[in-house]
């Protein structure tokens, strides 16, 4: 082979740097999902936990077109309770901190929904 | 058994044929949506508004109840040309441009109109809207979605009676961020915004506030029922709408 030291320590390199973020990953701390502040007075959600922490997107826009469009603002959940469809006046009525609640989970994603472009937080506009 | 071509053809047959068929087993067990309207909520046929302009026709009275208007939505108070809307006032000759006469009562040519959306039965805002963000609800109200505007202001042009205004800057700095209603959303930069006969309201059995706050100046009902509050009034009073000629059929009515 022409050239081999250089090619094989070529092929090493790029082996190193294509495995890093995993061997890096791996010695470094394991992913923690963030810690949220949950009511102190609920217990439960309107939905259980696993689907509002996988739905909670879908299930708001079905909301708001329920609420704003077909102007049924009555949820009924599985088990048969009643909410009053409102970001605002409901989810935020609980969950009386955005900062706690939405931010922590939604920084660490790296998403950014638009909601509080229009809708007020419990917490008050600055 | 063998694989034959015949018994492979076959097999994707019924393959296929339970392709068909499993999607719509699927949708048909999730039901419908699980939502209904409030138990509070008043219903009507076609809202519809009378407004008595023998008792209420000064600035003061009508920038007061603009003043509780604009607090409960939100609305933010911007000077000048891009100022935001829902409800305010404007003299006889922009009021009824078509129904004007030279001779006209002093007293009336006098008054002040309030003036707000009109809720049109053949509402013009809603024909020109590309995304169906502005859209007519059942019970006639013209209602907006925020979510969906895209900022086009087709619906501004459409509209005959200026009743849409349009947000050229970040809305919640015309706003008094202590005095804000928490009960009810502001809105963005970009969207177009107009009055919404109060649906917020109306979904939970209370009358759209300025009605509440004008002393009986303003009559709020459906305009089908024929013992309706509305009915009653436009039978007993003489009544007239803005701008006929353009055939929008408001359902905003004013006592002369």
């Amino acid at each position: 082979m022409y050239n081999g030291f250089a090619i094989v320590a070529g092929l090493v390199i790029f082996f190193a740097m294509l495995t890093a973020p995993f061997a890096l990953g791996t010695m470094t701390k394991q992913y923690k999902e963030p810690e949220l502040k949950l009511p102190k007075n609920e217990k439960e959600c309107i939905e259980s936990t696993e689907f509002m922490r996988t739905e909670h997107m879908q299930l708001l826009n079905e909301w708001r077109d329920w609420a704003l469009r077909d102007g049924k603002r009555t949820y009924i959940n599985h088990k048969g309770k009643e909410f009053t469809i409102s970001l605002q006046n409901t989810c935020m009525k609980c969950h009386a901190s955005k900062a706690d609640f939405c931010d922590k989970c939604h920084n660490d994603a790296g998403v950014s929904p638009y909601c509080w472009d229009c809708h007020v937080q419990p917490e008050g506009l600055k | 058994m063998k694989n034959s071509r015949r018994t492979f053809i076959k097999l994707a047959g019924i393959a296929a044929a339970g392709l068909a068929v499993a999607p719509k087993k699927a949708l048909a067990s999730e039901g419908h949506a699980p939502v209904k309207p409030n138990s509070t909520a008043i219903h009507a046929e076609h809202w519809a508004m009378v407004i008595d302009t023998t008792k209420l026709h000064t600035a003061e009275a009508i920038d007061k109840l603009a003043g509780v208007c604009h607090h409960i939505h939100n609305v933010p108070h911007i000077e000048g040309k891009q100022e935001v809307k829902w409800l305010w006032h404007d003299t006889y000759a922009h009021t009824f441009p078509e129904q004007e006469n030279p001779h006209l009562a002093e007293e009336v040519h006098e008054r002040v109109f309030p003036l707000l959306c009109n809720h049109c039965e053949n509402p013009p805002c809603v024909r020109v809207c590309p995304t169906k963000a502005t859209f007519q609800r059942p019970d006639g109200i013209v209602a907006m979605d925020y979510h969906r505007c895209i900022g086009c202001r087709y619906c501004m042009a459409g509209c005959p009676y200026g009743s849409r205004s349009f947000n050229w800057g970040e809305p919640r700095l015309g706003l008094d961020l202590e005095k804000l209603n928490p009960e009810f959303p502001t809105r963005m930069r970009g969207v177009v915004e107009k009055c919404n006969f109060c649906v917020e309201r109306l979904a939970v059995g209370k009358e759209p506030a300025c009605v509440e706050a004008s002393e009986g100046a303003m009559h709020f009902g459906d305009l089908k029922d024929p013992d309706s509050e509305v009915r009653k009034v436009l039978r007993e009073k003489f009544t007239i709408r803005r701008k006929p000629s353009a055939g929008t059929e408001p359902s905003v009515y004013y006592i002369i």
